[in-house]
């Protein structure tokens, strides 16, 4: 039974092992190693220079996150205590922008920033852009052009895991809390909020590191005037300043910095199941 | 001692156009162990939620203490609830399980300290303190949720269906834990089940529902031995139920024969039920018997044997330590105080005939079956 069991979980082992484990493993031969194949630490040694772009990152991959946070969770609230109907049709209206392209969405957001995109005309036709005195209103390539395409992108990421935590609370958890004194706000603060943080810990963990490492909505949005993490990686890789050796080495980083921030998360959300980590 | 606490008058609850509670009048007595039961879909679990706070009757008024209560949220009523499935916060230890009411009510450090712990003591739980809940046993869960609701003190305490999970001598143990419990706090319990043999174990009152009405009130030895109809008669203990005709104040008549017994008020010749209780019966040679007949089942319970006998066609269950072979012939005597009598009425011929013995006495004696869901709705 056992032994039966064990070979259906063959080609998944094959699977990790080939496109996991292996390309993590070339990139740390890779981070380590010069173009002509000698050991070397000068690829972390160099990356200092690269500081500003490690903060801007996390930096703005945090705002997102707890943007993402503060408007996900009220919604995922409202949506579990609605009727099955709204939660459905709500559910289906998360769902429905992540059935076109990713990179197709953020090129619409494109056009709504522009300099001459929806915003600026709307505003312009309405005079207020000749009331302010000013040609367009700068949207996009701005850092909050690059956050708000993040949130806009990451946010059902947020909201469902905290909503299917909360639709499963036991009701009569709450009626308990009720029953021995606590009011609406105490039922939220000491049950229903210490309940759903295993929600919010994958929420918090699968809108972050997409964002920490995102390269296509920060070229786009952020028009190469805010490089992240994923553009500086890229161009190692396929830009003009080709060093796999350096970008493995950036990679590299990168993941280590993303572990310890998810650990230290797991660990404050003790006892509670782990967070999905990505 | 016995000061009015509790008062529901002319409550009615209605879900579409389903009736669950039919205006229903009840009183509750300070310090009092009072037990609803009845079968599934009686509407007991909707009397408590009521007292609980968790929903207002459709029409009719609640009174706590003089007070009308029917728009107090159950946060702000001086009533703790103990839940059918415990509701035990699974976030929480067990010491904070039971100072989740100490804290709300920002009681100081050490009174908390000291009042759950005293609570745990109470429940036999001491040394539990740090344990997560997930790791307690089912009858140590049932514990902390007692000493959960019990450490505030409340003026009542409402168990819905607190045993139904626990095996059945864990159940007994309970029983006997839950009344001492009850003594020692002084304070007034509500308790919901459909085990008639824990109503009639641990309460001081019995309210006996069915079909969202009321069917009779009265002390355990009142509700076992003046069922007041049929039902009552047949769900409370075993019951034969005959039907009579009462000739004249004291004597009623079954399958033509007279009988003498003890009630009376009745008009001449008015038909009634009569109620014979199995272990009210003794069995007699066949010639001196009141009532002969023939032997149809036995089945060996212990202390007795359950005999099947067929008096003109109808079935009794007799309960009596006496071997009496399938196919004898058999006489019966009755004592007077043996025979109750009751009015006719909604459920008259419903029950009480054990023709089809097995099936209905397996279905009522056994305590163990219908793990009710009444609250439906909140399924996992």
């Amino acid at each position: 039974m056992r032994n039966r069991s064990r070979r259906f979980a063959i080609p998944y082992v094959i699977w990790m092992a080939l496109l996991v484990v292996a390309p993590i493993i070339l990139m740390v031969i890779y981070a380590f190693t010069t173009a002509e194949g000698g050991f070397t630490l000068d690829n972390f040694a160099s990356m200092g220079s690269y500081l500003d772009v490690f903060l801007r990152s996390f930096e703005l991959a945090f705002l997102a996150t707890v943007i993402c946070l503060l408007v996900g969770y009220p919604v995922a609230y409202l949506m579990a205590k609605e009727g099955p109907r709204f939660q459905r049709l709500a559910m289906a209206l998360i769902m429905l922008p992540m059935w076109m392209n990713f990179l197709l969405r953020t090129y619409a957001w494109m056009s709504i920033l522009e300099n001459n995109g929806l915003i600026n005309q709307l505003l312009r036709a309405l005079g207020i852009l000749d009331l302010l005195g000013v040609e367009h209103l700068r949207l996009i390539r701005t850092q909050g052009a690059v956050v708000l395409g993040m949130v806009y992108n990451y946010l059902p990421f947020m909201i469902l895991p905290i909503y299917s935590v909360i639709v499963k609370l036991d009701g009569s958890l709450l009626e308990a809390a009720r029953d021995l004194g606590a009011n609406s706000a105490g039922v939220f603060r000491k049950v229903i909020f210490p309940l759903s943080l295993p929600g919010i810990l994958s929420g918090v963990t699968m809108v972050f590191v997409p964002s920490v490492s995102t390269f296509a909505i920060s070229r786009l949005l952020g028009g190469g005037a805010q490089m992240m993490l994923g553009d500086l990686i890229e161009q190692q890789f396929l830009g003009g300043a080709y060093d796999p050796h350096l970008g493995a080495a950036i990679s590299m980083v990168m993941m280590v910095i993303v572990v310890v921030c998810i650990a230290v998360m797991n660990h404050f959300g003790e006892g509670e199941e782990q967070a999905v980590m990505l | 001692m016995s000061k009015e606490l509790i008062r529901l008058s002319d409550c009615v609850v209605k879900f579409d156009d389903e009736t669950i509670l039919d205006h229903l009048d009840l009183y509750i007595n300070d310090k009092e162990f009072l037990t609803l039961l009845g079968p599934s879909g009686c509407g007991k679990t909707t009397t408590l939620r009521i007292i609980g706070g968790f929903l207002s009757p459709t029409s009719g008024d609640v009174f706590f203490d003089g007070q009308r209560i029917n728009d107090l949220p159950p946060h702000k009523r001086q009533v703790n609830t103990v839940f059918q499935k415990y509701a035990l916060f699974p976030h929480l230890n067990v010491f904070e399980n039971v100072a989740f009411g100490l804290r709300i009510a920002k009681v100081n450090g050490a009174e908390v300290t000291r009042r759950v712990t005293e609570m745990l003591e109470i429940v036999n739980l001491k040394g539990f303190e740090k344990r997560p809940i997930s790791s307690l046993s089912g009858g140590q869960q049932q514990r902390v949720a007692i000493a959960r609701a019990l450490v505030n003190r409340p003026k009542v305490l409402l168990l819905d269906e607190p045993l139904g999970a626990l095996d059945m001598r864990l159940r007994k143990d309970m029983q006997a834990e839950l009344k001492r419990i009850q003594q020692e706090m002084g304070i007034t319990f509500i308790y919901v089940t459909h085990d008639q043999e824990e109503a009639l174990a641990m309460s001081d009152t019995v309210v006996v529902m069915d079909g969202g009405r009321i069917q009779q009130i009265g002390t355990p030895e009142d509700i076992y031995n003046e069922p007041r109809n049929a039902f009552v008669a047949d769900f409370i203990g075993e019951s034969n139920i005959i039907d009579g005709v009462m000739r004249a104040d004291g004597v009623v008549e079954i399958f033509s024969r007279r009988f003498q017994c003890l009630d009376g008020g009745f008009a001449p010749d008015e038909p009634v039920d009569v109620v014979i209780r199995p272990e009210d019966v003794d069995i007699v040679a066949e010639a001196e018997g009141q009532l002969k007949g023939t032997v149809t089942q036995v089945t060996f319970k212990g202390v007795h044997y359950d005999t099947i006998v067929d008096f003109y066609g109808f079935k009794w269950l007799i309960q009596t330590t006496d071997y009496c072979p399938v196919d004898s012939r058999i006489g019966i005597k009755i004592d007077p105080d043996g025979i109750h009598v009751m009015k006719k009425s909604a459920y008259s011929g419903m029950f009480g005939d054990y023709s089809s013995y097995s099936e209905e006495y397996d279905e009522i004696g056994d305590a163990t079956v219908e793990p009710e869901e009444e609250d439906s709705g909140d399924e996992e």
